[in-house]
């Protein structure tokens, strides 16, 4: 097969449900306000160039991940296990996809030149990993709770826990950024940016779960986050004899 | 030991599938998680077709260049097709049509690549060359849409996508050809105001 030959199904991602996508232009979010465009999107026809996109092949088993050590010893902080699917809408295995995480220490405290917080780094905790979910759409790291930081959107804002995710999926089209939180976080009810998005369940679908069944004992709380990608339609071209 | 009664929706969390994922923004310190796939030539020694860099800034609603934007590139080979077959390793080394740059100090990036060739699409005719590009930033919840023509291409005039944006701003999407530097197109993106780029809703 040559390896620039369309993909035979040729399928079309169904549209987001109302309410699901933050808005651009959010005033709460105060940087969204020079940076969002103003005029209407322009609706973009799903051809070939949307619904391809680099894909990888998956591992044969779910990729051993562990942010927790470091050069010189253990990172600092509480060790969780975070654990979960990428998915469709249609509950289909989303194999293959490259999954990249970035996250702050246990002080609130990013690797970044940028993050000028006044909290600790640790020599021992990079806060990134890349990898590929399996034949199952699995995936599972162990990483250090991430911290809650000030930033300066409005007076005392603070960031609740969160875990930054960049997903492919199958296609152009199915490109997502996004961040995981942390259930109970007392700040969410506070973040502009986890309430940009108006559909409560949602939002509340960023808000992982406690996972009994994946938490190690004597090592760390397990966290389910499931990733679920648009789902998608058969076009009538499929359907012509 | 034995294992305490736990109930089975806490042991065992079931998430609703018939709901997606929504977007958050990228925040200012994605570059540790994202750069380890940053590529600023998209092409390897022995890629056929025309080697060409495009170069452009990003500016803001006061036209202050954006020096934390992120821009992520997919497009065709010069015959007009797309790399689909499963990469074993994340772009190395050879063409796969992706790319990932950011935005310096100054707001600009610039990329070097192979001219995708014209693209056949089934029912809605044939696309001019381009090059789909998102775009992630400190302030954008959401990514942003566009996509990059280039202004030596005759087949813009035919192409399904260009004629369905109004006239006066189909220019925003298209690359110009430098006249100083062979091979090389500038294209800016204007995040407002009067000269706001096309962005798509797909």
């Amino acid at each position: 097969m040559n390896p620039f030959d369309a993909p035979q199904d040729r399928l079309v991602y169904r549209k987001f449900q109302e309410g699901v996508l933050p808005p651009n232009f959010c005033p709460a979010y105060v940087s969204s306000v020079k940076r969002a465009p103003r005029l209407p999107l322009v609706p973009l026809p799903q051809t070939i160039s949307e619904l391809t996109g680099p894909t990888f092949t998956p591992p044969e088993s779910v990729q051993a991940v562990d942010l927790t050590k470091g050069a010189h010893g253990a990172a600092i902080g509480e060790r969780i296990v975070v654990g979960g699917r990428v998915l469709d809408e249609d509950g289909r295995a989303i194999a293959g996809t490259l999954v990249e995480i970035w996250q702050a220490n246990a002080a609130g405290r990013y690797l970044h030149a940028r993050d000028q917080h006044d909290a600790p780094l640790d020599p021992n905790f990079t806060g990134c990993a890349s990898f590929v979910t399996d034949a199952k759409g699995k995936f599972r790291f162990e990483t250090i709770r991430p911290g809650e930081y000030p930033w300066r959107n409005h007076y005392n804002a603070w960031r609740p826990a969160h875990i930054h995710f960049s997903v492919f999926g199958p296609a152009f089209a199915t490109r997502l950024i996004t961040q995981m939180y942390f259930p109970g976080d007392a700040l969410l009810p506070f973040d502009p940016i986890f309430n940009s998005i108006r559909n409560q369940p949602a939002r509340e679908r960023l808000i992982a779960a406690f996972d009994w069944e994946a938490t190690v004992p004597e090592y760390g709380l397990g966290y389910r986050f499931d990733i679920v990608l648009r789902g998608r339609h058969e076009t009538p071209m499929e359907n012509k004899p | 030991m034995t294992e305490p009664k736990i109930p089975e929706a806490l042991v065992r969390p079931v998430s609703d599938v018939n709901l997606v994922t929504s977007y958050q923004t990228v925040g200012p310190y994605f570059k540790i998680g994202l750069e380890a796939l940053y590529r600023h030539d998209l092409t390897s020694p022995n890629t056929p077709g025309q080697l060409i860099e495009v170069a452009g800034t990003v500016f803001d609603a006061d036209l202050v260049p954006v020096p934390d934007a992120i821009l992520e590139l997919w497009h065709a080979d010069s015959s007009g097709r797309y790399m689909v077959e499963p990469q074993t390793k994340p772009f190395e080394d050879s063409f796969v049509g992706f790319g990932r740059v950011p935005t310096n100090e100054g707001g600009q990036f610039h990329f070097r690549t192979v001219k995708p060739g014209p693209v056949e699409t089934d029912g809605s005719g044939r696309q001019a060359p381009h090059i789909l590009v998102s775009v992630f930033m400190r302030g954008l919840l959401y990514r942003l849409i566009t996509r990059i023509y280039f202004s030596d291409e005759a087949g813009n005039a035919d192409d399904p996508v260009l004629r369905s944006v109004e006239f006066h701003r189909r220019d925003s999407l298209i690359a110009k050809a430098d006249s100083a530097h062979r091979n090389r197109y500038v294209w800016n993106i204007f995040l407002q105001g009067e000269n706001e780029t096309v962005f798509f809703e797909l």
